[in-house]
């Protein structure tokens, strides 16, 4: 029964996250980190959350993924509420997490191997998406010989290796500097282009938002609440010149007064 | 117009300047005191060599000048030839094989516990809040203060040195591999389940591997106390060993016979500890 679901399963699916609150501590000293997040990413859509730091939006991919327990509300994915952590969400943190003992190839193969996927069927798979990334020549170093960017390629090719329905990304390319970001960008959505994995992606980067996106969700800080929803709708493939087009520079504008006003109100 | 060659001259007698003082290498005063910064490799082990002649020479220099009296100091080559005639009669090998015995023993057994227990408990906060509180608490127990009683409950055979070296080890590497498994990456965690990885796999899958080179260490350095407490059984309740030759040398005043256990308890942990350095630079060579 299992395994029949498995092979019929669509391999990108949507995500529902419904009415979903997050508190940290109890009595007095409880922190109100997300307030009745509600939204719904349809199958292979590009969904960016973008906010301030501190806004909570990494603890809503934590709690999509299964890896922090919400407060209340319900998530869903593929039809399955979360309850806890598991492969059908592929997840590429903000922090390197490559298994400094495996060298990239193995790092890539973890996945496939954990599901029982046989040796001569895992070489392929590696082999493939290591040459997605560009790193096929790596396939035998470790990860403490790469550089930033390549680690998280690597991390790219190992979230995707293991075949999940959705693809979560928690700022992937906040510790890059801004040439290695771009061609990260790039290299994103053109790998998209070929998967079609729902993705939902967080960033404070606005610039990065509006490029990948089809949808951005624009976050208020403390408690974290969605404050608009914003269709890109530029056309893809996409290339970095799309910057410098006016209804892109519209949108920047848009979303920086949105977070502008969060600040405000602040203070 | 005129100030423009001028300063130009000026910063071209700058540049020659500092690329001067880099050929040259800056004054060697300048490079051994700056912190951190490596020094010529050939400098490093001639003075790793010199301070041994200093020990050796002073050595010598003690026992000929007559200014410490052999029966404290014996006379280096008295000692080597103490060495040689024990080593020739098979009775310095004798000791020295009941001495790795004990030890072996005691630090295997303590170890092929302490590891996976220790990596548990400190992945499982359960299994930490169980043990921590006697754990700590026995931790600064003297292993010394126990010798009696193991003499009293154990006997006086190998079985109570090893349970010394034991006692001695086994709840140091026990917190300190705990420590190691507690500090693995949280997010290196969270990435395995993402991936797959089922909550009963990880510490197999994922603390281990990420911990050996630590627990490597943590072997390596309590290595070196199991043969401390291998000398405190010894010295106590030992038919042979050589902690039991170093006790029975002092009754007849053979200093030469003591100087040479001792030396060779150095000469067995030096070899311990690189063959630690060596299993870890094998195993976990991503960590080098």
């Amino acid at each position: 029964m299992d395994a029949l679901n498995l092979t019929t399963k669509p391999k990108s699916s949507d995500i529902g996250i419904d009415n979903v609150v997050l508190r940290y501590g109890k009595g007095d000293n409880a922190v109100l980190a997300l307030d009745g997040i509600s939204f719904h990413v349809v199958p292979n859509e590009f969904c960016v959350i973008v906010g301030p730091s501190g806004c909570g939006k990494s603890s809503l991919l934590y709690l999509v993924a299964g890896l922090e327990e919400r407060t209340g509300g319900m998530i869903v994915v593929g039809g399955k509420p979360v309850t806890e952590p598991g492969p059908d969400r592929g997840m590429v943190f903000q922090a390197y997490t490559l298994f400094p003992w495996l060298t990239v190839a193995q790092n890539v193969e973890y996945g496939p191997k954990r599901k029982g996927i046989a040796p001569a069927e895992r070489r392929v798979i590696v082999e493939h998406f290591l040459h997605e990334v560009g790193l096929a020549k790596f396939a035998n170093h470790y990860p403490s010989q790469l550089s930033g960017g390549m680690k998280q390629r690597v991390a790219i090719a190992r979230a995707l290796a293991n075949d999940p329905d959705v693809l979560l990304m928690d700022e992937p390319f906040g510790a890059l500097d801004s040439q290695t970001r771009h061609s990260m960008q790039k290299l994103l959505l053109r790998i998209w282009d070929h998967s079609k994995k729902t993705v939902l992606f967080v960033t404070h980067d606005i610039d990065e938002a509006i490029l990948l996106a089809d949808r951005v969700l624009v976050m208020s800080g403390r408690p974290g609440q969605i404050k608009k929803e914003i269709r890109v709708g530029l056309p893809r493939p996409r290339s970095m010149d799309l910057v410098m087009e006016p209804n892109f520079i519209a949108m920047k504008r848009e979303i920086l007064e949105l977070l502008k006003n969060d600040e405000d109100d602040e203070h | 117009m005129t100030l423009a060659p001028n300063t130009s001259s000026l910063v071209g007698n700058g540049v020659t300047a500092r690329v001067e003082e880099g050929q040259a290498g800056r004054s060697v005063l300048k490079v051994i005191a700056t912190p951190f910064r490596a020094v010529p490799r050939s400098l490093s082990i001639t003075l790793g060599f010199m301070v041994w002649i200093a020990v050796i020479g002073g050595w010598f220099a003690l026992t000929y000048s007559g200014a410490v009296k052999e029966m404290f100091l014996p006379r280096p080559e008295s000692v080597l030839s103490t060495t040689i005639s024990m080593a020739l009669d098979g009775s310095l090998w004798e000791h020295v094989f009941a001495s790795v015995q004990v030890v072996l023993i005691g630090f295997v057994l303590s170890s092929i516990v302490a590891v996976p227990l220790g990596l548990t408990m400190g992945t499982y906060r359960i299994v930490q809040a169980v043990l921590e509180p006697l754990v700590n608490f026995i931790r600064y127990l003297p292993v010394t203060s126990f010798v009696p009683l193991f003499i009293l409950w154990i006997g006086i055979g190998i079985e109570q040195r090893v349970a010394v070296i034991v006692f001695g080890v086994f709840f140091q590497q026990l917190v300190m591999i705990a420590d190691s498994a507690r500090s693995v990456q949280r997010d290196l965690v969270n990435a395995a389940y993402t991936l797959g990885t089922k909550r009963g796999d990880t510490v197999f899958h994922i603390v281990f591997p990420a911990t050996l080179p630590s627990v490597l260490d943590v072997l390596r350095v309590t290595m070196g106390w199991a043969w401390t407490y291998l000398v405190v059984a010894e010295l106590v309740a030992a038919r042979s060993g050589l902690g039991y030759i170093s006790l029975k040398a002092m009754r007849g005043f053979q200093v030469d016979v003591i100087f040479m256990a001792i030396a060779m308890i150095g000469i067995l942990g030096l070899c311990t500890d690189q063959l630690f350095r060596g299993i870890r630079r094998l195993v976990a060579p991503w960590a080098n």
